[in-house]
């Protein structure tokens, strides 16, 4: 066993085209076509560039904290009495989830392309955050759109983000939820065409975007498949992380993804539950579509119009995923399961009270699955989650969901 | 008909040495029956070629009035079937005016772009725009509309260079539509000076009509541009007047579809009343 990886026939893909097969394309408006096109010329350059790979290396590691620990969950692992639970400790970034990974690439781009302004979407707030933080270090005016539900019940984000010099514009078109704020952004794109840089936080939009985010993400699963190496002398036989988008997911899967023997599990939010149609599940609940620049799997009606998506975590709730992960599903690479609302607080409780560490909602999501596949495989075995961010920021949100007041 | 009817129209007016005035409406808003009522009365408005928006979810190049149109017509229980029921009826009364649909991707494609192309072409519907759907991936809608014969129209748009408008214009026929400013409908308007260069560049790579639209708001506006370009489209100022008379009286929609056709009136005349002598090209 060797710490590179084999050969990855799996990084082949996307094609020229932005294809994971059927999915991914540039799904987008004329105008912005010229500007998508010059973006993969930039990112194709960069990539090419070692003096790239270096000045985003230093920044990975002085200013981001890099490389992120690979942590054995001990009373975890003991509580569900099977497998070895390791956590790869990516909550532990600057801005405390894996999001600033891809700011991080994506603001030296911008950089290198002599944009002069940035805008961003953000669910959650931890991609808002991310982005206003090295817009911030950058010098860089920022503008994040966030939709209007998700300000109400982000507030300690959307404080984080005016400190950090960011405009915060409250999204009311449509649910006013993530997907909102991602329209509302291409509408702002697609006016300020000449200066300004559109830094999509998930995986997914019209290409570049999905292999960009994926390749500034794989910093996560290149640096945990070697610490593991380190410490268990192989491979884990199961990573597991939870979806929205699906950026910290893709991180971890993409550099195992060559290797045969590593399962790979991706756990989507099933809100009240997928019976209930109120869920934010796109590949259990969903079918293939086009929406925000991509074709992937989408929560939709029979007419084609996209059903909203419902989840206690506002990372998780959107209504479709990235293409790379569409891809997985339907080849059967990856498979994709999911945690409801009350499942991810019964994962979140059991990791601040085993662990001492309180996870963002969204990785809450894994751990309920990472527990049965932990009895599944049985002792002996390994299995690796991504701890993709943690939990200050829920803890409004939680303590509404348990009946007690702050 | 379907593309053929497009050309017939635009041979017409060239023949009269007038440009066309194009009139947007989108199927549904604000509710089936006013919808109807706007689209049949739309000729005699004096709109020589009608874009029948179809309603989704997440209009992400709309503006404003467009994005709430598309929320109207959702809520009244639109659908881009139902959308073709209407042009079936549309067609009952008018043989002449080219319909050109308008919309998003997605709708389309749950539809399927087989059975959407027969049943837009048996309907009468003559061209198709959507607007995220770029020359790149256009191509499986593309075959199955040039079986049925019905149009794909392409947007070209100011960030569109030379290099690119050969790749736009490619496997497009009825007309181009040029996209006269970068950002949503509705919103900011370009000057006629600007988009002037833009058309003829256009109109020569393309060798097809072109149809300008974005930002065309008053009959003074859209004058200008039929001195410069093959066609005006407006589309937020007609939607904008069911807003204004839904806010005057929430819930009849009596009125409506004679407030949107005066304006369009109040546009096609100031279109046509631009001399042959007095236009470009």
């Amino acid at each position: 066993m060797t710490l590179t990886p084999p050969a990855n026939s799996w990084a082949s893909y996307p094609d020229a085209e932005g294809r994971f097969g059927e999915f991914g394309g540039r799904y987008v408006a004329e105008t912005l076509m010229p500007l998508v096109l010059e973006l993969n010329r930039a990112y194709e350059a960069a990539k090419a560039d070692p003096a790239f790979a270096t000045e985003l290396g230093g920044y990975m590691t002085h200013y981001v904290g890099r490389p992120s620990p690979l942590y054995f969950a001990e009373r975890l692992t003991a509580h569900f009495g099977g497998a070895k639970i390791y956590f790869k400790r990516d909550e532990l970034n600057h801005t405390g989830a894996h999001k600033i990974n891809n700011c991080m690439g994506q603001i030296l781009l911008a950089h290198r392309m002599g944009k002069t302004r940035i805008i961003a979407e953000t669910g959650a707030g931890q991609h808002g955050v991310a982005t206003a933080t090295v817009c911030a270090r950058f010098g860089l005016p920022c503008v994040v759109y966030m939709g209007a539900t998700d300000v109400e019940r982000q507030k300690p984000n959307v404080f984080r983000m005016n400190l950090l010099g960011a405009e915060v514009r409250p999204v009311t078109s449509g649910t006013g939820t993530l997907k909102d704020a991602m329209n509302e952004a291409m509408r702002d794109w697609v006016t300020n065409v000449s200066d300004t840089y559109y830094l999509i936080g998930t995986a997914a939009g019209p290409h570049p975007y999905p292999a960009m985010v994926r390749d500034f993400q794989s910093v996560i699963g290149t640096e945990a498949r070697s610490q593991m190496l380190e410490a268990e002398g192989r491979l884990p036989d199961v990573v597991v992380a939870c979806i929205g988008g699906g950026s910290n997911a893709i991180g971890l899967f993409h550099p195992f993804l060559a290797d045969e023997s590593v399962r790979m599990v991706g756990v989507e939010a099933a809100g009240h539950g997928i019976e209930t149609g109120l869920h934010a599940a796109s590949l259990t609940g969903g079918r293939p579509g086009v929406l925000h620049g991509n074709k992937t799997y989408l929560l939709q009606d029979q007419d084609g119009q996209i059903i909203d998506a419902h989840s206690i975590s506002a990372g998780l709730d959107y209504p479709g995923i990235g293409p790379e992960h569409a891809f997985l599903h339907d080849t059967g690479r990856a498979t994709y399961v999911s945690s409801t609302d009350a499942e991810a607080l019964e994962g979140f409780k059991l990791c601040a009270e085993l662990e001492g560490i309180i996870p963002a909602l969204e990785p809450a999501h894994a751990i309920p699955r990472v527990g049965e596949i932990a009895r599944e495989i049985g002792k002996g075995g390994i299995v690796l989650m991504n701890l993709c961010g943690r939990g200050d920021k829920d803890i409004f949100t939680v303590a509404d969901a348990l009946g007690r007041t702050i | 008909m379907t593309v053929a009817r497009i050309d017939a129209r635009f041979a017409k007016l060239k023949a009269e040495g007038r440009a066309a005035f194009i009139a947007y409406v989108m199927a549904g808003d604000p509710g089936i029956e006013t919808s109807f009522d706007i689209l049949k009365g739309l000729p005699a408005a004096g709109a020589d070629l009608i874009e029948l928006g179809f309603p989704f979810s997440d209009p992400m190049a709309e503006g404003v009035p467009i994005q709430k149109a598309s929320l109207r017509s959702l809520k009244c229980g639109m659908t881009l079937a139902k959308t073709l029921g209407l042009v079936s009826r549309f067609r009952e009364a008018d043989q002449t005016t080219p319909l050109i649909l308008m919309g998003y991707l997605n709708p389309v494609m749950s539809y399927g772009f087989a059975r959407f192309a027969e049943d837009a072409a048996a309907a009468g519907v003559d061209g198709v725009i959507i607007v995220d759907c770029p020359p790149e991936e256009a191509g499986p809608l593309a075959d199955a509309l040039d079986e049925t014969k019905v149009a794909l129209i392409r947007l070209a748009t100011p960030t569109t260079d030379d290099a690119r408008l050969q790749v736009v214009v490619q496997r497009t026929s009825g007309f181009v539509y040029y996209v006269s400013v970068a950002g949503v409908t509705g919103a900011n308007s370009a000057a006629a000076a600007d988009i002037s260069p833009a058309v003829q560049r256009v109109r020569k790579a393309s060798g097809l009509p072109v149809a300008v639209g974005f930002g065309i708001r008053t009959p003074e506006q859209a004058a200008a541009v039929a001195k410069i370009a093959d066609a005006a489209v407006v589309g937020s100022a007609l939607v904008d007047e069911i807003a204004a008379e839904l806010d005057r009286n929430l819930s009849a929609h009596e009125g409506v579809a004679s407030k949107v056709l005066a304006k369009a009136v109040s546009l096609s005349s100031a279109v046509a009343a631009v001399t042959s002598a007095e236009r470009i090209g």
